[in-house]
């Protein structure tokens, strides 16, 4: 049987580990190298690498962190931040990634998806996919949360589908950052309307929310971070109380 | 020991790269290459792919004499090889991702989508699986029957011969997840992405 994934991200700055409250006050709390090999041997079913100022300073300290972080880790390795081009995609394929997380570029150019999934396989590409409620809709934001593209999110997922992504990340703006909780309507609809596995991403504070995320938001993984990062929880943990509420796990 | 992981631009191989040296260390020297008088000259072949069958075939044959080294090493000489993923799928006759693609045809059968019952299942099969071992194989040894596997593919390996069989794993239906024909071995989940349990398997081939 298929299992749930348990999916621990690292927002890295600069070569630094940080998470941000709603984007912003960021906070330094570590080596990412150590922190992922920390979270593999504790049973992370993939690790996540998010780039966060990635679009608007140098980010050849990513690509140092991704090298070393996939000779000591022997989980999938997602990186995203800042990623634009098959250019950018295939060096962190190098370095040694095995998927890529594309966010901005996919909304601004929908060839970074089409081309980019049939040069590397369907499976490394995920499009991250940052939404915010508006009304009764949920709109595309870009660059990092600052800006509204008025796409719909849904109509958007379904698309990205199509265009030969592999994985949805979703991120629920309004919900990142506040330990509320994943949005768990936003969640469900997306995985209702895709048929390629939703990771659910924005507001984990507890662990009934990983629960949330899979029984109710549909999710096939639940990213988290500053619940595993601040050791609050471990993955140990997660998976251990997942496993009790009867969602299938990697034990 | 000259293990040698073949180089085809068959998309990203750098996790295979990765977890061969970490098993192998300093014992065994792990060899990345597309050069065809070293593939010979290897004790053990790895073949990894990813991407699609089409676009991994064709890569094979852009290689001039490539796949005729494989054929050489595989079928005549009877050495080692590890098929990895889409590596594996090219061992059947015929593969039906983007259009009929002719494979290398050393294992009798085809590579078709996997049936996701009309979208209950999502596609790709992404995650990590339970394999059942239905078949004692050299590359399982010390491995668990129900050990997990991560897996990442939309097709499937459905092989005539039931008997080439080693392991199955279950989404919508039974999948095909290891196989083994005298010196020919196969994976469709990435032993280089599952964890200890993964680097086990590659130990156990280099082992051989």
């Amino acid at each position: 049987m298929l299992k749930n994934r348990i999916i621990p991200c690292l927002d890295v700055k600069n070569g630094r580990v940080v998470k941000g409250i709603n984007f912003i006050d960021l906070k330094d709390a570590g080596d990412p190298v150590e922190q992922a090999k920390i979270y593999s041997d504790g049973g992370a079913d993939e690790i996540c690498f998010l780039d966060i100022t990635a679009s608007n300073e140098n980010r050849d300290t990513i690509y140092d962190v991704v090298k070393k972080t996939s000779k000591k880790c022997f989980v999938p390795l997602t990186v995203g931040g800042g990623v634009r081009s098959i250019e950018d995609i295939n060096k962190l394929l190098n370095c040694g990634a095995d998927k890529v997380s594309i966010n901005t570029a996919a909304v601004e150019n929908s060839k970074v998806v089409i081309d980019s999934s049939k040069k590397f396989g369907s499976q490394c590409i995920v499009v991250a996919i940052d939404a915010k409620k508006n009304g009764d809709k949920w709109e595309v934001f870009t660059h990092g949360g600052r800006n509204n593209s008025g796409i719909d999110a849904l109509e958007y997922a379904e698309q990205m589908e199509k265009n030969g992504a592999g994985e949805l990340l979703v991120t629920s703006m309004d919900r990142d950052g506040t330990q509320e909780g994943y949005d768990i309507d936003l969640m469900s609809k997306i995985s209702s309307k895709v048929n390629i596995p939703v990771i659910a991403s924005g507001g984990v504070g507890n662990l009934d929310h990983l629960v949330n995320g899979i029984k109710l938001g549909k999710a096939s993984a639940v990213l988290a971070a500053s619940i595993f990062h601040y050791g609050k929880y471990s993955v140990k943990e997660a998976k251990d109380y997942l496993d009790s509420k009867g969602i299938p796990v990697r034990i | 020991m000259n293990v040698t992981i073949v180089d085809y631009n068959s998309g990203n191989i750098s996790s295979v790269i990765n977890s061969f040296k970490e098993v192998a260390k300093d014992k065994v020297n792990i060899e990345v290459t597309s050069d065809l008088n070293k593939i010979k000259l290897a004790d053990k072949v790895v073949l990894p792919g990813q991407g699609s069958f089409k676009s991994c075939v064709e890569a094979l044959n852009n290689i001039d004499g490539l796949t005729d080294i494989l054929n050489e090493f595989a079928i005549t000489n009877k050495k080692p090889l590890l098929g990895i993923c889409v590596g594996l799928q090219m061992f059947a006759d015929i593969g039906y991702e983007e259009t009929e693609t002719k494979g290398l045809g050393w294992i009798s059968g085809k590579v078709s989508k996997i049936d996701n019952q009309n979208g209950k299942y999502r596609l790709p099969h992404i995650g990590w699986n339970q394999i059942n071992i239905i078949k004692e194989s050299k590359i399982f040894k010390n491995i668990e029957n129900n050990s997990h596997m991560y897996f990442v593919h939309s097709y499937e390996f459905i092989p005539k011969d039931t008997n080439v069989i080693s392991a199955t794993t279950d989404y919508s239906s039974n999948i095909v997840c290891s196989i083994e024909k005298e010196n020919i071995f196969g994976t469709q989940f990435h032993p280089e992405k599952s964890d200890k349990v993964g680097l086990k398997i590659i130990s156990n081939f280099i082992d051989l």
